[in-house]
This record gives structure tokens, sequence and C-alpha cells, in this order.
């Protein structure tokens, strides 16, 4: 096993700038998500350590060892790509094995890898089978197979999941989740859904712009955000901002003020920190989102218990929350530390 | 299997209808060879004197033999020789030679990489007549006249076969390439292991069409063979032809024609279910 870390890490696509120096240190069997919007660098980050992109500056080091000028055979990591990557013309079998037919492993010691690595992951009966006769599941969990019986120090998956349909991704994502505790291998999570880097993370980075936004154990994130773009992009409905002066008081030194839906409420109009219409709402069933608008013409979104009466568009309501729950920015969109940041216990 | 609709399956008179112009079709296409059949197997006297026979005579077996073992010239043997070797040479050659300068073209940056891929691409505008003379003066330079090499090497690259397999290897997931880069493929590796045989289909189509090309080339061997052992069997046709007042023999001739038609039609229905997959589709 082994431990990842990225010292000021850039890339230049010409004079194109996309990644402007990312520092992460992976701890031994640690799982890191790394998530953000499309085109914030985060799959060209993986490449570079993958080592199928330059490095245009900084150093990436495997272990200890600096990897930067090492093809990807000779970093000892495996991937998983998108779109699988599995050869069409090979059996599943010959598919897991390649990698190490290449390094010249014994045959039998081959046979017992792929055993192995085909009975964790349910390949068994499908061993002799063509990928095209797979289905997605299964084909996910090929590519699976193909990395694990390599045995590498550091695992990279780029959107592994973003093929399948959502019940799958879900139940890959809780077999990923076993499988990487199971083998304790380092690992580097690239993916664009928040979901899957709450849940898989055991620390993730919040990727925008080329930049590591934050870095921090995922529902640390959640509750202390460093940046108003981490605080929109964590936590599902996004967190609503709004100018201090939209609000009945003034924040100190604030430029703008986040609240997420979910620590909001409804008031009677003219109650509470401010004042929206309805526009429209959304039942969920367990939750209801109430989408307003605010007096500025901005958005806001109110998350409530789907018990609680629902109201009707064009309503006039107020919108309250507890004091203590806002989270401010500055005119950097950097976070104002309010002294109080609770770190989310988790149950 | 039950009945379908939309199908192009119509019954009644036009159905028949449509039978009776292919068959008329078949038959009108098919005569000449049949003409050529008969008289390969009947007495050169039979064949000069009015009306042509249309049904096989009996000499089936002297006139092949005579032709396989003696022919006019040169034994036809010997020419079915020729033109297997220039054939599976050209076809063979043209595929190895244009595969690996796809390979080239496509995965690496070398400069002058798009440059080299429209000289290629523009010596399609050059067909070989164009180009005969000096390559004649080339090949004779060489010392290549009357050899394999003289036949093959001047047909055998091939702008046409390497855009095929250009815009193939396009088609194959860049992820491919690096899955295969990650598990420890060097180039060649990932070109013989992944690459040829993704890309058998269209290897299987390209074969047929270039060994047709390749058996039926005519005026590069005419040119450079003028040692009759050294005739292909399309242009030693012609050759059998008399000059002046000999008289032909022309069961012997036809039995030659209908032995130059057979390997191209074994060709073609050996490898029949791989030519229309690799033309119809790509098997990703």
């Amino acid at each position: 096993m082994a431990t990842l870390k990225l010292r000021n890490v850039k890339k230049r696509f010409g004079s194109t700038d996309v990644i402007h120096g990312v520092d992460l240190d992976v701890a031994d069997g640690e799982f890191i998500v790394i998530v953000g919007p499309s085109g914030c660098g985060k799959s060209t980050l993986l490449r570079m350590v993958a080592g199928l992109e330059t490095v245009s500056g900084g150093e990436i080091s495997i272990d200890g060892k600096p990897v930067n000028d090492l093809e990807p055979m000779d970093r000892d990591i495996a991937m998983v790509f998108q779109n699988y990557a599995l050869y069409p013309h090979m059996s599943v079998y010959d598919n897991i094995s390649y990698g190490l037919k290449i390094a010249k492993t014994p045959k039998e010691e081959i046979a017992a890898r792929v055993a192995t690595a085909a009975k964790m992951l349910q390949l068994e009966p499908y061993l002799q089978r063509k990928p095209r006769e797979l289905s997605g599941g299964q084909r996910q969990r090929v590519a699976m197979g193909r990395a694990i019986v390599r045995k590498p120090a550091v695992f990279l998956f780029d959107e592994p999941l973003s093929n399948l349909d959502a019940k799958l991704r879900v139940q890959m994502r809780l077999e990923i989740k076993a499988l990487q505790k199971e083998l304790g291998i380092t690992s580097l999570y690239v993916t664009h859904d928040q979901v899957e880097a709450m849940t898989l993370a055991d620390r993730m980075v919040v990727m925008h712009g080329g930049v590591a936004d934050q870095i921090g154990a995922p529902l640390d994130v959640y509750a202390n955000p460093a940046t108003s773009f981490v605080a929109g992009f964590i936590g599902s409905p996004a967190t609503n901002f709004l100018p201090p002066a939209a609000l009945n008081a003034p924040r100190d030194g604030a430029s703008t003020v986040g609240v997420r839906p979910e620590h909001t409420r409804l008031v009677h109009s003219g109650e509470g920190q401010t004042q929206g219409i309805v526009t429209f709402s959304e039942a969920l069933g367990a939750e209801t989102l109430v989408h307003l608008s605010l007096p500025s013409g901005a958005a806001f979104t109110v998350r409530q218990d789907g018990a609680l009466p629902c109201p009707h568009s064009g309503e006039h309501c107020g919108v309250d929350w507890d004091q203590s729950r806002e989270i401010l920015f500055d005119a950097d969109e950097r976070r104002i530390r309010q002294g109080r940041a609770r770190a989310a216990a988790c149950p | 299997m039950a009945e379908r609709s939309g199908m192009v399956e119509k019954r009644g008179a036009g159905h028949w209808f449509t039978h009776l112009g292919l068959i008329v079709g078949v038959l009108i296409i098919f005569f000449p060879i049949w003409l050529a059949f008969v008289a390969s197997t009947v007495t050169q006297p039979e064949i000069v004197k009015p009306p042509m026979p249309l049904w096989p005579g009996g000499h089936f077996f002297e006139n092949y033999r005579s032709a396989l073992v003696s022919g006019i010239n040169a034994p036809v043997a010997r020419m079915l020789g020729n033109s297997l070797v220039m054939a599976l040479g050209i076809a063979l050659g043209k595929i190895a030679i244009s595969l690996l300068s796809a390979f080239a073209i496509v995965y690496f940056r070398f400069p002058g990489r798009r440059l080299f891929f429209w000289l290629i691409f523009l010596t399609l505008m050059l067909p070989v007549e164009v180009r005969i003379v000096p390559t004649y003066e080339v090949v004779a330079g060489f010392g290549m006249l009357n050899s394999y090499s003289g036949l093959i090497f001047p047909l055998i690259a091939s702008a046409t076969a390497t855009f095929l397999f250009r815009q193939f290897f396009m088609t194959v997931p860049d992820e491919l390439a690096e899955a295969a880069r990650v598990d420890g493929a060097r180039p060649m590796r990932f070109f013989l292991d992944i690459l040829l045989p993704m890309s058998r289909t269209n290897i299987a189509a390209l074969f047929v069409i270039l060994f047709i090309y390749g058996w039926n080339q005519y005026l590069w061997p005419l040119l450079i063979t003028t040692d009759p052992q050294m005739n292909t069997i399309v242009m030693g046709i012609k050759q059998m032809f008399p000059s002046g007042d000999d008289v032909a023999d022309w069961p012997v001739i036809m039995a030659t024609s209908i032995l130059a038609m057979v390997p191209p039609i074994v060709v073609v229905i050996s490898m029949q279910n791989l030519f229309i997959r690799g033309l119809v589709d790509s098997e990703k």
C-alpha cells in the first residue's frame, strides 16, 4: 500500500492554465474523492496522477517516490475509466488478466488472482463472455476486476458510475466502498456527483476552476464550506445566497450571506429574516421544496417537512432561520469565520 | 415465426415477376461464362464449325490437363502460381503497410504528421497508369524485371487502405489506448493485441478487395514480365492469342479463362461472411 503526495501540481495546455497548483496528501488506504463541476480540472488532475497527461509543474509522488516522468505502467497504479474501456474482442478473463500477462506473471498465479477477483465481484459465471454480452453493471465490475488483480499501490477512478442508471449507481457505490475498505488500497476517485462524493469519501477535494477550494471530511465540508462555491456545490438543494441588504438586520463585513434550504422555515408574511413570493412548490413526499422569489428578483429555496402545509404559488411568505446557521462570505467569496464552526457529529 | 409486416416480403404476381427478372438477368450475365466453359470441353474443330456448341463436350479433362501442364507459352499452373504470389503479396503487403502507417498517423504525435497524411492521401489521385513510365525506370534500375518483387512492390503502397484504417482507428475510443498503457502495453503490443484483432473484419474485407485487385492486374505485369515463366494468368490469356496466321487453340484458352476465374471466386465465397461484416458494421 502507499501514500500519494501532490505538491503544487500544475497543468498547462498550450497557453491555457488548467490547474493552478494543487497540494494534496493522501494517507495510506485513504479514499479521496475529487468533486467539482465539469471543466474544473478534476479529470486532468487524475490523469496526471495516472501518467496519461504530463505534469507542467510541481511534483507527484507515490510512496515517497517522485513519479512525474514515469510511464503509467511503472507507477504501480490501476485505473477504472468512465466508459470502462474494456477490450471488446477479449473475454472477461482476458480483459482482467491482460495487465498481468504483459507483466509476465506466471500462468497459475494469474488464474488464482483472476479467480479471487471474480469471486469478489461475482463475475465467476461470466469469465468466458465478451464485454458486449454483459450489462452495464457487469462491465463496470470487469473494469474493477482489471484494476484489482494488479494489486496496485493506488486505485484511480474516473467517474466510473456515470454511465449507469440511478439504481445501479447506488448499488455499485456501496460495492466500491465496501471493496475499497476490504482491500485497503489508497484510492483517488473523480466524480461530478456530490452524493457519490459525500458517501464514498474519507476526505473530499472540491475543485473549482483548477484550484482545490477545500479539502476535508465530507460532513466537515458540508458544515464549514471554505468558499461560497463549495457552499453552493455541496448540499442539495443548493445553498441560498443573499446580499446582506436583503435581510432585516445588517451583517458586519459580509458581502454575501449563505443559508442552506434545510435550515430555513416559512413563516407568516412580514415576519422572519426576509420576504418572498412563492413561485412553485415541489412536493417530494418526505419533504417539500418551496421555491420563492425575493423582492430583489433572486431565487430562494426552502426545504420543509412533507407533512407541513404546502403554500400556493403567488402567496406572500416570510422566511426565517437561526442566525447561527448562516454562512458569511467576504467580497472574495472566502468564508468569514464566525468563531463557532460546528463540526458536524456523524451519527 | 409470426408474420411480419413492413418487411420486403411481397407475395403473388409481383413476387414471381421479381424472380423472373432476376433469373433472366443472371442468365444473361452467366451466358458468356457458360459459353467459355462449353468451349473448354470440346475440340478445336467443334468450336470453329458453326453453329457453336451450347452443351459441354467430352474433352474436359483432356483440355484442362493440356492447359495446366503445357499451356501455350507457359503452363497455366505456373501462371496461376505467379498470379497467386502476386495477388497475395499485394493484398497482404498493402494491408501490413497501411495498418502500420495508419497506426503511426493516428496514435503518434510527430512533426509533419498532417503533412504525411496528406501526402499519402494525395497519391490516391495518381493511378498506376499515370506513373507507369517512371515506375518502370525504377524497377528496371533495381533489376527487378521478370521477378516477383518487381510485380509486387510498385503496387504495394495503398492510400485507400491507409485512409480506411485511419478512419477505423479514429473510431476506437482513446480510453482503450490509455487502458492499455495503464496495463503496461507498449505501443506495438497495443497494436498487436488490441488494434489488430479489432480490425479483423476490416482486414478481411480489404483482403478480398485487394486480392481481386492484385489478381486482375494486367498492364503492369504485361510491361515488366517478358519471360513467359513469369507471366500472370490475366495477362497470359491475352498472350495466348495467336499473332499472324497461327491457329488459336480455343479450348485451351477457354480452359485457362475458366481457371483464372476460380481463385477470386474461392476467396470471395470463403470470406463472404467476414467481408460483409467488415463493410456493414464496425463491431464495437
